[in-house]
């Protein structure tokens, strides 16, 4: 069955407005109906594992995970090596590895969990991936040759003041794989970096994905998950500068037995700056199970801000979990706008009907709800041949459906 | 000339009540292009018949049959029977998460015709009939039915009818919850495609409302499951001042 929790319990009562117990869980207390005072911008981070305690499962950042195929990454050792990669050339842009001891590292992104802590401990070098041209550079970073050994990946990207590019990360492959991504986005440039996660079936990939955008500058960041056994891509973006503006979009397909996550968190720091939230996915088959986790958080400066966060799931099958869990938190009076929505559906009976009554196929029905369903966020994309690409990826996982 | 022919048709439901006879042996033969009017009070088995006749899981055929050209259409999947040329414009056109209103079309043209219609009078055909039915273009990049009123729906039903170009359409209800405009405009639509293709329609109502802008050949009055009378247009005027309650003398109305 699906399950969609935005909706708040009754609690305790309390002075704060909108302070209740979520409904999504007791939080990290025993005791019933306590509200923790802690806004998302305060958690607890560090690059050291051992600041963690161990993780049960239970926690509210791992209870929708299933921890017990991720235990080798949160507590196991990481084979933190470089590995091989493959990159297209252009004008523009520069890729190589730099040693852990560089200032960029650390520049944006802190670990808020275990296996992310446990990555940032164990990588020998980072992936660096500098975007300088201010005519538009493209960049494709494919890595399919990752095997099952237990990994740590640690990635740096940065697109200099007033560059514009777009940034290809394509996963494929196998994986076992813990990793964070640091995405710096200076003064005026604008930068589209889009994940794309097309694992083997035995895939397990952890990844979060730390961006800063600075005054002015923009950042479209899109994660597609189709394949894999797990994946969890954590997006944490800050709006930090006057005027800067983050477009956050996801695309996901979960088969049987699949488990895609994205807890997106967007933090409108600066004033005046913009945020979009759209993720949209499609569920199949027994143990499916998707999780999205939207957290929107308007800071006391962020005077004139506009903020819109959203999660649409489409269900094809018996048998499937899709959880949706936006929070959206104010610190200002001073907003232009601020909203969130969430809703899960079924495609059933009635609309196979409706569209065969039309003469078309069954098979073609579902074809045509589906991908008219991702088509949305898949056609932001904005680069053709991987819209195309990923479309037909897409057919493919609907071609599996009996 | 085609020809619809429904023979002794019997048809059940299940509710929680158990199984429910609705259909008691309806006989009912249609040539193409003549207009029928079906016409009964609520629960007489009307929409059951539109449904059957299109195909609807919901509903058990326990006998009898439905021909058209003299092939069974109760053995085609509901697909099928869109293809071999029936249709059937709702009652509660359902909402389609994702579909917008033009690649629907297109869809549905290409599944019918068996090859997608060439592109350039296909986009003119279809804002001829939007504008016809007094459609706004931006319907085309809607999401099909997707906050439409109930007005928006029937028209996109009856601009499907004008586009699908069927040999015979039920049309279930269309009439119910217009307003008088709405009703010319989407009378307008099926007579224009009546006209035009020579369409044999079988126009489901309670209510003698539509039939001043669609008129019938023969009028079938509809209680308790099957053909209780049938007639001339004359028929409808007669129900107009007399209601169903000579009918419904010794039935009971569930």
């Amino acid at each position: 069955m699906t399950t969609a929790t935005p909706a708040v319990s009754a609690a305790a009562p309390t002075d704060q407005h909108g302070a209740k117990a979520h409904s999504d869980g007791g939080w990290d207390s025993n005791e019933k109906g306590y509200v923790p005072v802690q806004t998302r911008s305060a958690r607890f981070t560090s690059t050291n594992p051992a600041d963690f305690a161990a993780v049960t499962g239970l926690e509210a950042e791992w209870k929708l995970s299933p921890v017990a195929l991720i235990r080798p990454l949160i507590d196991g050792e990481l084979d933190g090596s470089p590995y091989a990669y493959l990159s297209t050339e252009s004008e523009g842009v520069a890729v190589e590895w730099i040693d852990r001891t560089d200032s960029r590292i650390g520049s944006v992104g802190s670990p808020e969990e275990k296996a992310s802590a446990n990555a940032w401990a164990s990588f020998d070098k980072a992936l660096s991936v500098t975007l300088t041209g201010e005519s538009s550079a493209e960049v494709t970073i494919s890595r399919s040759g990752l095997g099952s050994t237990a990994r740590a990946g640690h990635t740096v990207i940065v697109a200099k003041a007033n560059s514009v590019g777009t940034i290809v990360l394509q996963n494929s492959g196998g994986a076992l794989l813990s990793e964070n991504v640091e995405v710096i986005v200076e003064d005026g440039a604008r930068l589209t970096l889009i994940s794309v996660q097309e694992w083997d079936d035995e895939g397990i990939h952890l990844s979060s994905q730390f961006a800063r955008v600075g005054r002015d500058a923009y950042l479209k960041h899109i994660v597609v998950s189709l394949g894999g056994k797990v994946v969890r891509v954590n997006p944490s973006v800050a709006l930090a500068g006057e005027g800067a503006d983050g477009e956050l979009f996801g695309v996901y397909f979960a088969d049987a037995g699949q488990h895609l996550e994205q807890r997106v968190y967007m933090f409108h720091e600066g004033a005046h700056t913009k945020g979009r939230v759209n993720y949209k996915g499609a569920l199949n088959g027994v143990g499916a199970h998707t999780v999205w986790v939207g957290d929107v958080l308007i800071g006391p400066a962020a005077s004139g801000t506009d903020s819109y966060e959203q999660n649409r799931n489409l269900v094809l099958s018996e048998g499937t979990r899709a959880d949706s869990i936006p929070n959206l938190e104010i610190q200002t009076g001073d907003i232009a706008g601020a909203g969130h929505a969430s809703a899960t559906g079924r495609f059933d009976d009635e609309h196979l009907f409706y569209l065969q009554a039309r003469g078309i196929p069954e098979k073609e029905a579902r074809r045509l709800v589906v991908l008219g369903f991702l088509t949305e966020v898949i056609q932001k994309i904005g680069k053709g041949d991987l819209e195309t690409r990923l479309l037909q990826a897409v057919e493919a996982e609907l071609g599996r459906i009996a | 000339m085609s020809t619809l022919e429904i023979s002794d048709l019997h048809v059940s439901v299940e509710t929680d009540q158990g199984t429910k006879h609705i259909l008691k042996g309806v006989d009912l033969t249609l040539e193409q292009g003549s207009i029928h009017a079906i016409m009964g009070p609520n629960g007489s088995g009307k929409s059951t018949l539109a449904y059957t006749i299109a195909g609807h899981p919901k509903y058990h055929v326990e006998s009898g049959s439905v021909k058209l050209d003299g092939e069974e259409v109760l053995t085609m999947t509901v697909d099928a029977r869109a293809r071999a040329g029936l249709f059937l414009a709702m009652q509660y056109p359902v909402e389609i998460p994702g579909v917008t209103v033009s690649n629907f079309l297109r869809t549905a043209k290409t599944a019918i015709d068996g090859e997608a219609p060439a592109l350039r009078g296909w986009v003119k055909e279809i804002r001829e009939s939007m504008d016809a039915l007094r459609m706004d273009k931006a319907f085309a990049e809607r999401n099909v039915n997707e906050g439409f009123s109930g007005g928006e729906k029937k028209r996109h039903e009856i601009l499907q009818l004008e586009l699908l170009k069927p040999k015979f359409a039920v049309l279930d209800e269309t009439d119910s919850g217009l307003d008088v405009d709405a009703l010319k405009i989407v009378s307008e639509g099926v007579n224009r495609a009546h006209s035009k293709t020579g369409l044999g329609v079988l126009l489901i109502t309670h209510y003698t409302r539509i039939l001043r802008y669609i008129h019938p050949d023969f009028v079938h009055v509809f209680v308790d499951g099957r053909v209780a009378e049938e007639g001339g247009p004359e028929l409808a005027d007669r129900l107009e001042n007399e209601g169903y309650d000579r009918y419904l003398t010794g039935t009971s109305v569930g």
